[in-house]
């Protein structure tokens, strides 16, 4: 089998080789490189991730019209798993076995990410994941350009505790693994700063839940000793807009208690009443509101290859952008798209990012962005009222929570582990 | 442009932002004083920082236009968000929109300018704090207005977040006040204060005016009169105080169980009348013509994008278009109903498990047909005025305005149903045809056509539920789904057939839930009602009001 595989990887390399040599002259199958595209376009998830399809698309066609890739053009493939998570990896083997894809960008829940992991690993491919999660994870097969924990919750609760001095907190989410973990770093988090148990208050929602009714007066009461409380929310998709009707509703104002929440973009803010949720916070890396010449054209590239002047670009798109670039990147550098190449050569690769700095892909497959945290205005836009001063490392295994504080992830010689414990110096080879 | 001399003042005007603290004293003499020639240059560029400055020079420049009541209109303009930069002047514009772009006016004299496109203008951003600001400083300039509401509004933002500063405002306002209510709301403010008075007569007379207040804000003083610093000391050190104070909280806090109760039922009522709005037409097309229709929760969906059609057709008569969405969803859902029973269900009586599966169908067809004409995303349904906020009973029950319309809602359209059912011809023939189907086509009604008749009412309540459903959840190609094992539920629970058992099972399922939710959490509260009723189904399998006879038996 592995014989198979160099065998292989060496045919490959030496296509790559000859295709470069030859410039465009040989005309068959191997002239263009492929990339997969893995994003739900139907089912509850399609809402959020046919965005990103297209904004992949966007990004292959630009690249094309620049030259494509090695002489070779990009070829997007496609495929719908249908926000099945099972089906996402049944889809990813479709793509790398069958199609031969050189590289796929997708997945949005960690649960799509976690059911892809298994086959990537297996089949040696590399995946984009570009939306923010819990972290804990971090695989030789696995980019992630979304922002980790401390790179959106915790300077998020940073902002609240020292410049709106919040001393309460309700820390809001549905019930999976995401809202899970990340409430279970902020509870240990705000514990480490001194934060009495009796002053935070956890909350877990089904999906899509509608009847906020008991939940806000709950946190209004809890809200209402004197103490200048806060709640952090982990609520995800659709149960947000009845929540923030809920919240205004009730008298509840931003002033009074306001929300940060870290799943509420541009997009979704799109398709709701805008009222009752001005001046509430969302923490993201990237803001369509940010005022740079780069976000400026990127914007006005998005809108006219949607041909809808009234879209928006967000967080999740911006990820995609820069991890795509760094791909190119990465194979430009190595001379081929050959996985274990790619995965070399892309550590340490730099590209700008559209707020204005420079985003680098770190040894533990994480990228270092800006944190920023906006106020959501009436037409469905961000004012950023807080950000980093320079870029923040992602950090894929938590340092505070007391199992994941020695272990790091570094795919440089000599660790290459994924789950590697400084106190043991062992590598666990669990890499999620 | 900006000319030398106003660059010159806005130096000037710096140094003064400076001793600004200092200044804030004066600023309630100054708020009495006319418009000084001095003043008048701060203010120009005040409104230049306010402009172009960053969000904290704004806040200063808020503070310095609200020491002139005739900078009232362009604060509220800034307030309301249609204060805007016209960059190509560089001035501030009072802008309002309209088709093509803006139509700006000057925002103090109200003077029409130019017209300009979308571009043109950049809108003045807030944040929380300056919005804060903000209110505290039109609140005080309203103090001295002459319309009375607007006055309590003022006394009410100036309580709300109260310094110093507001105390020795409200207390000299208080000597020419002449409305009662106004009074009323500044003396507790000021009674609020007395709490933390150093004169012990003057703290016991505050408590004792207040225990029967259903305040948060004389629980917080209360309770801050009874905790102990981090030594074990009492904060407050007088015993007679502190015992005065602990009776007051005690019966404040029965008084406050009270009201969680009353808030628990009434929470529980309208998670109910939620339920029984989806499960009464169920009730019908499942209860009395026992046809299993999977597709019910698209009937309430389409309902509810009928409301956001609408709303569409006349955005700018929102409450109007609610109103009307009642029966043009009736209707839509109606229309809808009657040609899948007579297209479908028709061919497929007394084969439910054919019907369940061709329903299903139909609801994955009805929903792919929304994601391809309206997008797979979700769309936007606003809320009315009159719809939103709450009924502020006191500072411990308030009842939210959606959820309380709802619940009259769906009485009303129960006692409709009810009505059309026993005084109607055709609630006659439904009836007849529910009880013996042989028997009623021998009495020569024509069962085919009462049969689309009745699957049409069903249909159409369940898209008038989509009308209460779109003012409290998503409107989305999923809406059906959340709801239709809920209305199941309800109507087995209820008893099929019975429109009664449907009401009180829903009523009853509400409230179960909504005392459960605070100890066991919305997911476990869920779950235990679930297998609560598993059980009662167990032990009563034709639910709480069981139809009698010898034609339910059967």
């Amino acid at each position: 089998m592995k014989l198979l595989r160099n065998t292989f990887r060496k045919l490959a390399l030496g296509a790559a080789l000859s295709s470069l040599l030859l410039g465009g002259q040989a005309a068959n199958a191997e002239d263009t490189i492929k990339v997969g595209v893995l994003h739900s376009l139907s089912g509850t998830m399609a809402i959020s991730e046919t965005t990103l399809k297209d904004t992949m698309l966007m990004l292959i066609d630009e690249q094309n019209k620049k030259g494509g890739l090695l002489g070779k053009k990009l070829e997007a493939v496609v495929v719908d798993p249908a926000s099945n998570w099972p089906l996402f990896a049944e889809k990813a083997r479709e793509l790398i076995t069958k199609d031969k894809v050189a590289s796929i960008f997708g997945c949005w829940t960690s649960v799509s990410r976690k059911s892809v992991l298994p086959v990537i690993e297996e089949l040696n491919s590399i995946l984009f994941y570009p939306v923010q999660y819990e972290g804990e994870e971090s695989s030789k097969n696995v980019f992630y350009t979304g922002a980790a924990p401390n790179q959106q919750a915790i300077p998020a609760v940073d902002y609240l505790m020292n410049d709106l001095k919040v001393q309460r907190w309700v820390l809001a989410g549905t019930d999976y693994v995401y809202p899970r973990t990340t409430n279970k770093i902020l509870e240990a988090y705000l514990k480490s700063k001194g934060v009495k148990p009796a002053d935070i208050m956890i909350n877990y929602t089904p999906f899509g839940h509608s009847d906020w009714q008991s939940i806000v007066a709950d946190i209004k009461k809890f809200g209402s000793t004197g103490k200048k409380t806060a709640v952090v929310s982990t609520i995800n998709g659709d149960a947000n807009i009845p929540f923030y009707k809920e919240l205004g509703n009730q008298g509840i104002s931003a002033e009074k208690i306001p929300v940060i929440a870290f799943s509420v973009g541009e997009e979704e803010l799109s398709g709701m009443d805008t009222k009752p949720l001005v001046g509430h916070l969302a923490a993201w890396n990237y803001f369509m509101s940010v005022d740079t010449t780069k976000n400026a054209a990127f914007i006005q590239q998005w809108k006219d290859y949607i041909k809808n002047p009234k879209r928006v670009t967000n967080d999740p798109m911006e990820a995609h952008y820069i991890g795509f670039n760094m791909w190119v990147k990465a194979v430009e550098k190595a001379g081929t798209t050959d996985p274990d190449a790619v995965q070399k050569a892309i550590i340490g690769v730099e590209y700008p990012n559209l707020t204005g700095g420079m985003s680098k892909m770190l040894p533990n497959h994480h990228i270092s962005k800006p944190v920023l945290i906006g106020e959501i205005q009436d037409d469905g836009q961000f004012v950023t009222v807080w950000q980093t001063n320079k870029l923040v490392d992602g950090d894929a295994w938590s340092d505070f929570l007391p199992d994941s504080k020695p272990i790091i992830a570094d795919w440089t010689a000599p660790i290459s582990c994924g789950n590697y414990n400084t106190k043991t110096k062992k590598c666990s080879g669990q890499n999620y | 442009m900006m000319t030398t001399t106003s660059t010159q003042a806005g130096i000037r005007a710096g140094g003064v932002f400076k001793r600004l603290p200092k200044l804030a004293g004066c600023l309630l003499a100054m708020i009495f004083l006319a418009a000084q020639p001095a003043l008048a240059q701060d203010a120009g560029s005040a409104l230049e920082q306010l402009r172009t400055g960053s969000m904290a020079e704004r806040e200063q420049a808020i503070e310095t236009l609200g020491s002139d009541s005739n900078n009232l209109k362009l604060l509220q303009t800034l307030q309301d968000g249609k204060l805007f930069d016209f960059k190509a002047e560089g001035k501030l514009v009072f802008a309002q929109e309209n088709a093509t772009g803006y139509q700006l006016s000057d925002p103090l004299s109200g003077a029409v300018l130019a017209e300009v496109e979308r571009g043109a203008v950049g809108k003045i951003s807030l944040n929380n704090k300056l919005r804060g600001v903000l209110r505290k400083t039109i609140a005080q300039l309203q103090l001295n207005d002459t319309d009375p509401v607007l006055r309590l509004i003022a006394v009410q933002a100036l309580a709300n977040d109260i310094d110093d500063k507001a105390v020795i405002l409200l207390r000299d306002h208080l000597a020419s006040e002449t409305d009662a209510e106004i009074k009323t709301a500044i003396n507790k403010m000021l009674l609020l204060q007395d709490i933390n008075s150093p004169e012990k007569d003057q703290r016991i007379a505050a408590i004792a005016a207040l225990k029967d207040l259903d305040s948060q804000d004389v629980v917080n003083k209360l309770q801050a009169l009874i905790e102990k610093d981090g030594d074990g000391n009492f904060l407050e050190a007088d015993s007679d105080v502190r015992n005065l104070a602990e009776a007051a909280l005690i019966k404040i806090r029965d008084r406050m169980q009270a009201y969680a109760a009353l808030e628990t039922v009434f929470f529980g009522l309208s998670l109910g009348a939620v339920l029984v709005l989806s499960a009464i037409g169920l009730a019908i097309t499942f209860g009395v013509m026992g046809v299993i229709n999977m597709a019910h929760g698209e009937l309430m969906m389409l309902g509810a994008y009928t409301t956001y059609v609408m709303q569409q057709i006349m955005p700018n008569y929102l409450g109007t278009a609610l109103i009307l969405s009642i029966p043009m969803a009736f209707l839509v859902a109606a229309l809808v109903g009657i040609a899948i029973e007579r297209g479908i269900i028709r061919f497929l009586y007394g084969r439910p498990l054919e019907t369940l599966l061709a329903t299903f169908g139909v609801s994955l067809f009805l929903q792919q047909a929304v994601r391809s004409i309206f997008s797979p995303l979700n769309r936007s349904v606003s809320t009315p005025e009159w719809m939103s906020g709450s009924w502020q009973i006191n500072d411990f029950l308030s009842l939210t305005w959606n959820r309380f319309y709802i619940l009259i809602f769906c009485l009303l359209v129960f006692t409709a149903l009810l009505q059309i059912l026993k005084r109607t011809k055709l609630g006659l023939e439904v009836r007849a045809v529910a009880q013996n189907r042989g028997m009623a086509r021998a009495m020569g009604i024509p069962t085919a056509r009462v049969d689309a008749m009745t699957f049409g009412l069903g249909s159409g309540i369940a898209g008038v539920a989509g009308v209460a459903l779109s003012q409290i959840t998503n409107v989305g190609p999923n809406l059906g789904q959340a709801y239709i094992v809920d209305s199941f539920m309800v109507v087995v629970f209820g008893g099929v057939g019975n429109l009664f058992g449907t009401l009180v099972a829903g009523f009853s399922l509400g409230i179960a839930n909504k005392v459960l939710e605070p100890y066991a959490g919305a997911v476990l509260a869920k779950i235990l009602v679930l297998v609560f009723i598993i059980l009662f189904i167990q032990k009563k399998p034709r639910g709480l009001f069981p139809q009698k006879g010898r034609a339910a038996e059967s």
